[in-house]
């Protein structure tokens, strides 16, 4: 099952309460998808030169703090961070994929859960409101966030199986639905470099994005050809730096309904998600077409 | 349950479950004074209104999630606003009215009984239909009425691709443009008969438009027994 949500201001009026209401659409879609829950917040950007690396470790009695010396000793000082949970997100003035390089090589045990200069993605195993209570979701602010309530059908309940999952600097994806073709497109993929720290077939999509776009691929050329290329049934919401996209297969079996009032677009796997959210009884409201990108943007 | 206590026919399902509200419409009996049953506050939750048997009339007030009046029997069930997967799913007689759009798989399975969609409905309407009328004034969307048994599915708009997929004899009739016919679905010739349903539905359902400006799709019989012909159809 699953249950996925995406909430985009197009606005700063909602700014501040953004973590308040995604965190209600969110609770919703909690029978949709017991296992786990995760989230991606897009907050205020890093300075010029800046980008924030969001870091997880399984022990919240993790010290964040002698890893902040320890990247500080390799890059300089300076470093912000700022820990939640489970979770820290660091602020750096270095190179990310320096950065990364040297958490894979030296401190394996924490994971890279994001990189970018906006998107921080938080993730755990456990019923989705504790999840968000961890997390203090509610208490954020932002321009948007997409987010995910996972019933696991591909591979195991595991906080890394969770989503969403990063498909680049400030790209991240959530899925529900099923691939059947994961295996033999995972295989192709890591042969073009791209790692994967799972059995997930949601993580491959995540993975075909990266290499699309690294072809030059736009966000929505990319999406199309996954139409083409990946095997299976879907929605997939899409978060990017400036805005979020949805796409449903062409079957579309799995369900997706979206939202647009003057303030905000938003999407949920079902409307009881969508109701919570304010001037909703005025709101546009339809489901996605089958096969058809659709994808918003503060910039366009 | 308060509520349903002090005002059995108003239920606001911001303050009552829907388990409450489905458990007290089952209790009702034939003969009983059934009266007429205002919904508030649906939020989009599903089952409202769910295995009724008796000839009840229910008013859900805003939007409705999955399976809502699923089941139905006898029971007048008018759905102000739009409403979720498999609305009216397995209808076995009654009257279903969506007063707004409807998502995937309306009416499946159903086996009689009205079912009338003022706006759109998405993929797979009248999916595995088997003697449910179904009327919708807007557009139906891809798959629909696949593997059609019997009963009519109405469409004063569009329809999407493979209209029709392995149909038996259902009748589907179409106002607007079929973006292609699924396999052994085929157009066919509008008789006498099949006109009177056509505009017997029509008026039940309070559409305007003159069954001539309907086309009429049916089976070709062609997947009824296996053909090695055919395979690339099955």
């Amino acid at each position: 099952m699953c249950g996925i949500v995406g909430l985009f201001l197009k606005t700063p009026v909602l700014e501040d309460q953004l973590g308040l209401h995604f965190a209600r659409m969110l609770g919703r879609m909690a029978s949709r998808g017991p296992d786990s829950a995760g989230f991606a917040i897009y907050g205020d950007p890093s300075p010029a030169g800046w980008f924030k690396a969001t870091l997880q470790h399984p022990l919240e009695t993790y010290d964040w703090a002698a890893l902040g010396r320890a990247l500080e000793a390799k890059f300089g000082p300076g470093l912000r961070f700022r820990t939640c949970s489970t979770h820290a997100v660091f602020e750096l003035h270095a190179p990310e994929p320096a950065v990364r390089l040297f958490l894979e090589q030296a401190h394996p045990e924490v994971t890279l859960m994001s990189a970018g200069t906006r998107m921080e993605i938080m993730k755990e195993i456990g019923a989705p409101e504790a999840v968000l209570g961890r997390f203090h979701v509610a208490e954020r602010s932002g321009s948007h966030a997409i987010g995910h309530t996972r019933m696991a059908t591909e591979s195991a309940v595991t906080t890394l199986g969770s989503h969403p999952f990063s498909t680049g600097l400030d790209l991240c994806l959530v899925h529900n639905g099923s691939l059947s073709n994961h295996s033999r497109i995972r295989e192709r993929l890591r042969g073009e470099g791209i790692r994967f720290k799972t059995d997930n077939d949601s993580e491959v999509a995540a993975g075909y994005l990266t290499s699309r776009l690294r072809q030059g691929d736009t966000l929505s050329e990319a999406l199309e050809h996954s139409l083409d290329e990946l095997d299976g049934f879907y929605t997939f919401t899409v978060g990017t730096r400036d805005g979020f996209a949805v796409l449903r297969d062409r079957i579309a079996c799995k369900p997706a309904v979206m939202a647009e009032t003057d303030d905000y677009v938003a999407m949920a796997s079902e409307y009881r998600s969508l109701a919570v959210l304010p001037g909703i009884a005025q709101a546009d409201l339809w489901e996605p077409e089958p096969g058809i990108v659709y994808s918003y943007s503060r910039a366009a | 349950m308060s509520s349903l206590a002090e005002n059995p026919q108003v239920v606001d399902l911001s303050r009552s479950s829907v388990r409450d509200l489905n458990h007290a419409l089952h209790q009702l009996r034939p003969g009983d004074e059934l009266g007429e049953w205002h919904v508030r506050e649906p939020g989009g939750a599903h089952a409202v209104a769910c295995g009724l048997t008796v000839p009840v009339k229910v008013v859900v007030e805003g939007p409705t999630g999955y399976y809502a009046a699923g089941m139905n029997q006898q029971a007048t069930v008018i759905l102000n606003g739009n409403t979720g997967t498999g609305v009216a799913e397995n209808m076995m007689s009654g009257f279903v009215h969506v007063k707004g759009n409807a998502s995937q798989s309306a009416g499946a399975t159903g086996r009689g009984g009205l079912l009338v969609i003022d706006g759109d409905a998405a993929a797979r309407c009248g999916i595995s239909m088997k003697g449910i009328d179904i009327v919708v004034k807007g557009s139906v969307g891809h798959m629909s009425a696949f593997m059609a048994q019997a009963g009519s599915l109405v469409v004063c708009g569009n329809a999407g691709a493979a209209l029709g997929d392995s149909i038996y004899e259902a009748r589907i009739f179409v106002r607007g443009k079929v973006a292609d016919l699924g396999a052994d679905c085929i157009p066919k010739e509008m008789g006498t008969e099949d006109r009177a349903v056509l505009a017997d539905l029509l008026a039940r359902a309070g559409a305007t438009y003159p069954p001539e400006q309907f086309r009429l799709y049916g089976s070709a019989r062609k997947l009824y027994h296996f053909h090695v012909d055919h395979l690339s159809s099955y």
